[in-house]
């Protein structure tokens, strides 16, 4: 049963990530983009990384497609449709990934990973996830976490000031 | 861990994700969907770090918390990136890649 769903979301996936690369009218795209996240979330989800789905919805789905979509609508027209592909670009893009997709999958299904029996696994609780976020002994992220609060500081604070108008200093420099 | 799903199925879907995020950043043209194709290959990674975590290190939450921190870093680089992309817009009024010719005005 987990494996058909688990098939079911991978063809959805594929399918939906490829109509966001190609379709010419960027709403759908980010739409279509927008389902492949999703589809993400439910693996994280059925391989019990309840956390990380969490997070992954409310990020990725809440937020960062919104900041596209209101991006794309302060910038542009929407039904403006992107300009198409010449073909040979398109071919020499296909054929590096296509070559990219056998070249990586052939390494992957020649290595042999170590199997691990399902009773070893356990389940990932979000107080495992928060000790280990907040530990500073082996195996402790604590660094990373307050390296990654400095950045996320630093990328607000950029992004208020890039995109900013000048308007109100130039209306001060002409009284 | 997915009962009986290997680890090399889901590795099989990351890879062709990751190759469709580069098809797309290679044949776009417009600034904002380049960033999407990012997105796209950006997923991909991290779902390889959280099913090599779960598949083959269970005791540890290496993978994961390194997820936690990709999806942060993904989040401030597209904001980062919008606010530039929305900036530019205002300058030269397009968005098409071939347009961008100066990097500053």
């Amino acid at each position: 049963m987990e494996r058909i769903i688990f098939y079911i979301i991978s063809v959805l996936m594929i399918v939906f990530a490829v109509m966001a690369v190609s379709n010419r009218n960027i709403m759908r795209s980010i739409v279509y983009l927008l389902f492949v996240l999703i589809g993400i979330a439910g693996i994280y989800f059925m391989i019990e990384f309840y956390f990380l789905g969490a997070v992954q919805l409310t990020v990725y789905a809440g937020g960062i497609i919104v900041l596209y979509i209101n991006s794309v609508m302060l910038v542009e027209k929407i039904n403006t449709p992107l300009p198409s592909v010449v073909w040979w670009r398109k071919l020499l893009a296909a054929s590096l990934s296509i070559f990219g997709i056998v070249l990586t999958l052939f390494a992957i299904w020649s290595y042999n990973f170590v199997k691990i029996a399902e009773s070893q696994t356990k389940d990932t609780s979000i107080n495992d996830v928060g000790r280990a976020l907040l530990n500073y002994g082996d195996r402790g992220f604590v660094l990373p976490f307050e390296v990654i609060s400095i950045l996320l500081l630093a990328a607000m604070v950029g992004a208020i000031v890039i995109a900013k108008t000048n308007k109100p200093q130039e209306n001060n420099e002409l009284k | 861990m997915i009962s009986g799903v290997s680890i090399y199925e889901i590795l099989t879907v990351s890879t062709i994700i990751f190759f469709i995020g580069v098809y797309g950043f290679v044949t776009r043209k417009n600034l904002i969907a380049m960033l999407m194709s990012i997105e796209l290959i950006l997923n991909s990674a991290a779902l390889n770090f959280v099913v090599i975590n779960k598949y083959l290190f269970p005791e540890h939450l290496g993978g994961a918390i390194f997820s936690i921190f990709i999806i942060a870093v993904a989040a401030a680089e597209t904001a980062l990136a919008l606010a530039i992309i929305i900036n530019l817009y205002r300058l030269i009024m397009s968005l098409k890649t071939d347009d961008t010719e100066t990097m500053k005005f």
